[in-house]
């Protein structure tokens, strides 16, 4: 099971940081399209850690060890460009990985059918964006070029194969996966006139890391935060 | 960013699933057209599937003027051949 545990964490956190927007958008159309995505992410978590076990224990209840999703959705939101380069990143990968589910015979494949069309407008909505700031003005280039450069080295490890979902019978092929990110991403990252960061992407330190339960100095303050009611109010209902 | 040049006005209209026409659902700010439809898409359908919108800039409509409202829309009622009202309609129409 760590396989759902794994993807409902990415959900999970992700749907936090997009949740953390709320009220603070560039503008009103815009904060509903965010709001909407951390919806679909909610949703898509909820049912990922109810295959493990009961949700509200696996979200407000686990330390930080024991998260399993990439250090990528964990980051900041920073300005806008910032979580658009998050949302490009993992969405295209979220993408790809959930039609590779939904087109297999896995435990994943039905809710992969049903969230593979959440995670396509996901991923449009971000490729929408990364077109307009990147062929935008220079303020918006640069710091969309920016945000694709400070997120680059946390895309190595998407492509760390989860457990659970190596074997051949998971239909994932990693490597696969990987070279069609790469020109998915590249494709986009070209159109919008920007440049594909050069830098490695990942390092000794993050490769996998978060799927083993390392995470980023931000992480701890995020969930700290996410689960302060539920800690201090153990056992309420609401 | 937002400056009424930049994020112009548009108009939604949005046919239901089961809808026989678009209707008028609302307006919202958007650069350009596509924007305005992925913003109306999250604002005005809640994504149903197999609804359509229709986004036309706020500019582009022209509107009657209520000062004309006697002129173009006060019927010649006292004119009964202006009505349609002499044909036997077949049971079988519908939507007529």
């Amino acid at each position: 099971m760590s396989a759902a545990l794994a993807l409902g964490d990415d959900a999970l956190v992700l749907s936090h940081r997009l949740g953390e927007w709320a009220g603070h958008a560039p503008v009103l159309e815009e904060e509903v399209a965010l709001a909407n995505i951390a919806l679909d992410l909610l949703g898509q978590a909820r049912v990922l850690l109810s295959l493990v076990g009961d949700e509200d224990e696996l979200a407000y209840l686990r330390e930080e060890r024991a998260f399993r999703n990439l250090q990528l959705v964990e980051q900041p939101n920073g300005d806008f460009a910032h979580t658009i380069a998050r949302q490009l990143y993992f969405s295209v990968y979220q993408h790809l990985l959930y039609e590779r589910l939904a087109a297999g015979d896995g435990e994943f494949a039905g809710l992969a059918a049903k969230a593979v069309k959440e995670v396509a407008y996901h991923r449009d909505h971000a490729e929408q964006w990364v077109l307009r700031l990147g062929d935008g003005t220079e303020e918006s280039h640069g710091r969309m070029q920016s945000g694709l450069d400070a997120l680059w080295r946390f895309t190595g490890e998407m492509f760390q194969p989860v457990e659970g979902l190596d074997s051949p019978e998971s239909g994932v092929d990693w490597q696969a996966l990987e070279n069609s990110w790469l020109a998915a991403v590249t494709d986009v990252v070209e159109r919008a006139t920007l440049t594909l960061p050069a830098g490695p992407r990942s390092g000794g330190w993050a490769a996998g890391a978060g799927r083993q339960g390392l995470h980023t100095e931000p992480f701890g303050r995020m969930i700290a935060e996410m689960q302060h009611l539920h800690r201090s109010h153990p056992g309420a209902s609401w | 960013m937002s400056s009424s040049t930049d994020w112009p006005l548009w108009e939604v209209f949005v046919r239901s699933r089961r809808g026989l026409s678009h209707t008028h659902a609302g307006s919202l700010h958007a650069p350009d057209p596509e924007m305005a439809l992925r913003n109306a898409r999250d604002l005005y359908t809640r994504r149903s599937e197999g609804v359509s919108i229709w986004v036309i800039p706020s500019t582009a409509i022209t509107a009657s003027s209520p000062d004309e409202k006697d002129s173009f829309f006060e019927p010649a009622g006292d004119k009964p051949y202006r009505h349609p009202t002499f044909y036997e309609i077949p049971d079988g129409v519908k939507h007529l």
